[in-house]
This record gives structure tokens, sequence and C-alpha cells, in this order.
């Protein structure tokens, strides 16, 4: 066991870790921010997608050792400081861009990272960029309309398909 | 997960060191370590993270090569644009967030059959720099996962000479994201060089043929009607070799066209 220290939402975070405790484990198990969806365990489904260090990354598929000393962000921070839903989280409710939300946690993270470099993506570059990030509910339709309209673009040019 | 020790030197030489243990493993971006840990297929004892190391990391421009350090993320060098192609292939690998932790001495050292920079690294006529020695590309891959790396050699950098046009065309295989054939063409101060990923049992490969034609005729239709033997090719449920074989012919015409 050694310890690690992470920035967490903001909030210094410490706790024993194992060398092959994964960040998703750390975060669900020690420090109880269940949040963070683990699916596949594989690095496939992008449920488990988290910050660390502004960067979109796999909970699930890095050690918790490698964040000793970084700043992690995971979808609990993501509120506003009233606890009502930042600009993202509101537009996934308003445009139905979840229905059962286990990939919610993954895909709002996700778009959190793609806004951050691209502030107005285009509907193919958001597919393009969640191409690690499955849904087996919504089709991805609404998942899309809700980030146009985070980015503060019309949906209205976003067909069903 | 078998459990193990984790280290995190901040030197090439302390990596070095704590890899002489011969049940230590080097860590990269973990992208295939760690799955291959929790799957129990390897069972290291310590494994020593190269993050931390910052003479592996970054790129740096030479005017006729750029030089990428071994720890550099697949997100870097897709942002880096010195060499378009190979910021192009980094930028297709997997999705966002495997970019952001995935590195390119990790891709090189693991070898994997279908894996994208195999064909970069060789189709550029790339060189691997370790601790101890550099290796040409040519010399550098032996087959599906299976390198000239030693026990415990590290990749600190790949040097990669500018090509004169350079394109890769990834046939992606939509579940796993890996190339289910890729191929990396480039026309270079010594010739075409057309390197294979995805397609050959053997794990990468040069095209020779096709090489020879595009020498003669630098366009895709020198290329009209070749394809590679269907002999070693791989087969499985993605596709058989005859597949695999035809799409290399393809792949390589699209490359060539788009190199143009
Ligand atoms: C969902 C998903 C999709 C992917 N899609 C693609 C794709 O389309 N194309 C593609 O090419 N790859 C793909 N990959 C693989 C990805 O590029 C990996 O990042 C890469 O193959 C391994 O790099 P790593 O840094 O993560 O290495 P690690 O997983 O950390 O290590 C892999 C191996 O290399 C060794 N190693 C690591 N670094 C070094 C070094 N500097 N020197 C010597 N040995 C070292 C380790 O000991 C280990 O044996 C994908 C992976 C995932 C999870
Ligand atoms: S749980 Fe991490 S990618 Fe699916
Ligand atoms: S809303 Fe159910 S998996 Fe996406």
């Amino acid at each position: 066991m050694s310890q690690v220290t992470m920035t967490v939402n903001g909030k210094t975070a410490s706790g024993d870790v194992e060398g092959r405790t994964l960040l998703s484990q750390f975060l669900r198990e020690n420090l109880k921010l269940t949040g963070t969806h683990v699916g596949c365990d594989t690095s496939q489904c992008g449920a488990c997608v988290v910050h660390v260090d502004g960067k979109a990354v796999k909970s699930c598929t890095m050690l918790a050792a490698e964040a000793d000393g970084a700043t992690v962000d995971t979808i609990e921070g993501q509120a506003e400081a009233d606890g009502s839903l930042n600009t993202i989280q509101q537009a996934f409710q308003d445009h139905h861009g979840l229905q059962c939300g286990f990939c919610t946690p993954g895909m709002v993270m996700s778009t959190a990272a793609l806004l951050k470099d691209n502030p107005k993506p285009t509907e193919a570059e958001i597919r393009d960029y969640l191409e690690g990030n499955i849904c087996r509910c919504t089709g991805y339709h609404n998942i899309v309309k809700s980030i146009m309209a985070a980015s503060g673009q019309d949906v209205g040019s976003i067909a069903a398909e | 997960m078998y459990n193990f020790d984790y280290e995190k030197p901040s030197t090439v030489a302390d990596a070095v060191a704590a890899l002489g243990d011969e049940d230590a493993q080097a860590l990269g971006g973990g992208q295939t370590l760690i799955p291959t840990l929790k799957q129990r297929l390897a069972s290291p004892t310590t494994l020593v993270s190269l993050s931390g190391i910052s003479e592996m990391q970054g790129i740096t421009d030479e005017g006729g090569s750029i030089t990428i350090g071994g720890a550099t993320v697949h997100a870097d060098v897709a942002s880096n644009g010195a060499i378009a192609a190979l910021s192009d292939l980094a930028g297709n690998i997997g999705d966002p967030a495997v970019r952001n932790r995935g590195t390119i001495g990790g891709s090189l050292a693991n070898n994997d059959p279908s894996a994208c920079y195999p064909s970069a690294a060789l189709g550029l006529g790339a060189t691997i720099v370790t601790n101890t020695r550099e290796i040409a590309a040519d010399d550098y891959f032996q087959g599906m996962f299976s390198t000239a790396l030693d026990e415990g050699e590290i990749i600190t950098a790949v040097k990669v000479p500018k090509p004169e046009a350079a394109n890769y065309q990834k046939f992606e295989q939509p579940a796993s994201r890996f190339a289910l054939v890729g191929v990396f063409v480039a026309k270079t101060s010594g010739g075409v060089r057309v390197a294979v990923t995805g397609a050959s049992e053997e794990g990468v490969f040069r095209w020779s043929e096709a090489e020879a034609a595009l020498n003669g005729n630098f366009s895709a239709d020198a290329l009209e009607g070749m394809a590679p033997d269907a002999d070693g090719m791989i087969a499985d449920l993605h596709g058989t070799s005859a597949y695999r074989a035809h799409l290399v012919g393809v792949m390589t015409r699209r490359a060539v066209a788009a190199c143009s």
C-alpha cells in the first residue's frame, strides 16, 4: 500500500492504494464518488471517462498511482456551485440526451473535453469525438442534439434519422 | 489483476536500473498493458512508469526530421503537424481518451499486428532510439508482437525523417477501432516505401512489388490490379486472407492517390 493525494473536484483527497488499484476504483470505492461508472472495464465504452489534468481519460485503464499529484474532475464536480445543472447537463436534460443514464457521466465528461478544445463542433466532429463513448439506449441522436445545444448551436438542422 | 509494486522514476537511467529486475516491466500509457494485466496474461512484480521522465516527452523539429520522445502521447503527435500523414495517423488511433494516454513508445514496443504506428515507422524509415542504441525500422520489427528490443530496453525516442509526400489509409475494424488493414505510403529521398499493417501473419511488412512499380511511376494507375499474395495473410472472423490481400491493393492505391 502507498498513499496517493490528488485534487478531486477542487478538494484535496488522499487514500491508500495498491499498485494495481485503478483510478476508477479509487474514485468509486475510496472516495465514494460513484457517479463515475464502470461499464466494460476494458477501455471500450467510455462510461468511466474523467479528466486528469484537464484531459479526458478512461479511469478504468489508468492506475490510481499514475494520478498521484494530479487534478481530477468527475461528474460530481460538474454542477454549478448552487447545485443546479451546468450548461451541458441542462442540455442533456432538455434534449432527452439520456434514457437509462448509465453512459451519461462519461458522455458529459467527454462533451466537456470536446467543447474546451472546440467550442462550436460540427455534427460530424461530435460523432467522431464520441467514438469511444457507447450508449445502448438513445441511438446517439439526442446526445448529438444535446451537445449542439450546449455549444449554443441550432439543433433544428439535425434531422431525425 | 495480480498485485505489483509501482515505481515512477524521473530519469531514463533510474528507469533502466528499476527494469534491471527481470520481473519488472515498463508502463507507458497502459492502454494495452492494463487490459493485459486484467486478463492475467502478465504478472510483473513491479511496474516502472515512464510517464514522469521529462526527457522522453515531446516533439522537436530538426528541419529534415523530427524526434518524438518515447513517452509522447498520441494526442500530442496528432496536434503537431510537422509530418501531416503521421499526425493524421495518430489522430485516428482509438478514441480521444485512448489518445490522451497511449504513447508512441508503447505502441512500437508492443508491435500489435493491427496497430497503426508500426506502419508509419516502417513506411517513413524511422529510427527507434533506445537507452543503448539506435535501430533502423527495417531491422526493428520482427513479426507479430516481436521486436529487436532486449529485455528491459526502453524506447526513449523515435527519429522520423520528413518525406517528400506521404499518406496513411486505414480500413477500420469498427469494434476494436484498430486497422483491419492500414497502408502507409511515403515518397522519400531514398525511393518510395509502402508499409502494410493489419494484414500479414508476420506483422507489419513492406510491399516491395508495389514499391518497385511506384518508383517507376508514382500513380495509383501503376498498381492497377495488383495485390500481395493471399498466402500468409491473416484470416479471422473479420475477413479472409483473400479479402485482406485485396484490401491492401485498394488502400495502397488510395494512399498513393492522396499523396499526389
Ligand atoms: C479502445 C482502444 C482502441 C485502440 N485503437 C488503436 C488503433 O486504432 N491503432 C493503434 O495503433 N493502436 C490502438 N490502440 C492501442 C493504443 O495505441 C495503445 O496506446 C498502444 O498500443 C500501447 O501504448 P501504451 O503507451 O498505452 O503502452 P502500454 O500499454 O503501457 O505498454 C505496452 C507494452 O509496451 C511496453 N512499453 C511501453 N512503453 C515502452 C517504452 N517506451 N519502451 C519500451 N517498452 C515500452 C510495455 O512494457 C508493454 O509491454 C487502441 C487501444 C484501445 C484501448
Ligand atoms: S468502463 Fe472504462 S471504458 Fe468502459
Ligand atoms: S442512456 Fe442508457 S446507455 Fe446511454
